[in-house]
């Protein structure tokens, strides 16, 4: 077996024992069958799934991936004085940690819809879309979690970095956003929206989401501009894209910062 | 068999190591020891490729550490501090690193001596300190390689496991093996050592074989030839 798959195997049976994992699993759970049952399983349910999960996924993951490595330093010192190149231990120990956060996340999620049947095939997607968007999410967030604490030795330090991160994508830079439409209304934005709406893995899974949905009213000035300049397919791919870059650029950076790194 | 030539690092705004010039013969038993701070562990980390020198040249069996990571096949480590994943047991650990290792040579040898047979399929967590520092013993022996980096070998060990651990080390030398190790108990060192490397500043203030040091400091035991060499440096 390569080491790739050696230390993820690992990992993963590790975090999967986690309570906090099992939490997060429930967490999903419960509110997927909470909002089934009091809303019926329309688009609707999908469209409140959507706003809890592009809060809660991001905020989790960051938290828990940040202090996973933290805890798992002198463990990992320990791995590394085996014959292993360090990109593919980076590369294990980052699948052994997203890979449960995934599997958590599709099985919170996923398990109630089977329970009730999703028999309207444009559900099917939308409930598709909306589990991708998690786990793009996912993946994204548990690599800058990963590029935080090989930047930052400091734990207090790094975890306050994390939710400074996630404070930043999640709650800030709307504001700032509007912020800037308010101030600049009378110039053309739609170009410096469209970029700034790549500019924020958040922003884009959820614009990739509403997309699906199909409710332009929820999209904000950042995505009803992208729908517009892209409409509904292009637009798709073209959040897709993003968001694919999105999580190579911050697992290169984590690879890179990890072969350079004195421990 | 590891030759330092001229070995900087720099964490800030220390100086952990400021040329250090080291050669660990093979077939020995080398000690470092030092105050604190000294620079030992960070050689250690250096050996093991864990960090990388500012400057000057490290090589292992004349190849420069740093270019292949293969060399570490041939190194058994035992860190300092033994903290493991949460539900992992001794023998998840023991598994992954025959994993990480290709499955190659393996013998449990020292888990049997040291009574961790049973221990070993309990979770890591549960286990007293000094036990967990038992199964990493395990760990670092378990594949007979060329080279033993230990660090703080016998720290937290029970006088027995202690002793089977002494034992081992130096019948590994006795094959053939080069042991590489630091410790701050004195007696550990003077049993075991055939060479002393006395470390300060991040540099070599003596090395040479463990009688040659007690009559360069004019003391009979180690631990005063250090306290010898620590006050020498102090009133210099």
């Amino acid at each position: 077996m390569s080491v790739v798959m050696t230390v993820a195997k690992s990992q993963t049976r590790e975090v999967l024992r986690s309570r906090w994992l099992a939490s997060y699993a429930l967490f999903f759970l419960a509110v997927t069958e909470g909002l089934l049952r009091f809303t019926g399983g329309d688009a609707r349910t999908i469209l409140s799934l959507a706003s809890v999960m592009l809060f809660v996924v991001p905020l989790v993951t960051i938290v828990f991936a940040t202090v996973y490595v933290y805890n798992a330093r002198e463990f990992t010192e320990l791995l590394l004085a085996q014959p292993v190149k360090r990109r593919r231990l980076f590369v294990g120990l980052y699948l052994g940690l997203s890979v449960p956060l995934m599997i958590a996340l599709v099985a919170g999620v996923c398990l109630p819809f089977l329970m009730h049947g999703v028999a309207d095939p444009s559900q099917r997607v939308m409930l598709v879309a909306l589990v991708a968007a998690g786990t793009a999410l996912t993946m994204i967030f548990t690599a800058v979690a990963f590029c935080i604490a090989m930047w930052c030795d400091d734990r207090l330090k790094g975890l306050g970095a994390a939710i400074a991160v996630w404070m930043l994508c999640a709650v800030v830079y709307d504001g700032l956003v509007m912020a800037g439409v308010a101030a600049f209304a009378n110039y053309p934005l739609e170009r410096a929206m469209l970029v700034l709406a790549l500019a924020n893995p958040i922003d884009l899974a959820r614009i990739a989401l509403l997309l699906q949905l199909d409710v332009s009213a929820l999209m904000g000035y950042t995505g009803a501009v992208f729908q517009q300049f892209l409409g509904g397919a292009a637009g798709t791919l073209v959040a897709a894209c993003a968001l694919a870059i999105w999580i190579a650029a911050p697992v290169g950076l984590g690879v890179r910062a990890f072969q350079r790194k004195d421990f | 068999m590891i030759e330092a030539r001229g070995l900087t690092k720099r964490y800030g705004a220390v100086d952990v190591l400021r040329g250090l010039d080291l050669h660990v013969a093979r077939g020995q038993v080398t000690a470092i020891v030092g105050p604190n701070g000294a620079g030992k562990t960070t050689f250690i980390k250096s050996v093991l490729g864990l960090t990388r020198p500012d400057s000057g040249t490290l090589t292992f069996d004349g190849v420069p550490v740093g270019d292949d990571d293969a060399y570490r096949a041939r190194i058994g480590y035992m860190p300092q501090i033994a903290r493991f994943p949460d539900h992992m047991t001794g023998h998840d650990l023991l598994g992954l690193l025959r994993d990480l290792r290709g499955g190659s040579a393996v013998q449990e040898r020292l888990a049997a001596p040291l009574g961790l047979e049973e221990d070993l399929g309990k979770k890591l967590r549960v286990l007293s300190g000094g036990t967990r520092q038992k199964v990493n013993a395990v760990a670092a022996f378990l594949f007979a390689p060329d080279l033993y980096v230990l660090d703080e070998p016998t720290a937290g060990l029970d006088p027995v496991a202690s002793g089977v651990v002494k034992d081992r080390i130096q019948s590994e030398r006795d094959n053939g093996a080069t042991v590489l190790l630091t410790s701050h108990v004195m007696s550990d060192i003077e049993e075991l050592a055939d060479v002393v490397v006395y470390l300060v500043d991040g540099r070599v203030q003596y090395q040479g074989a463990l009688p040659d040091f007690k009559i360069a400091m004019g003391q009979s035991s180690l631990e005063r030839a250090i306290a010898e060499m620590m006050s020498r440096r102090v009133a210099a």
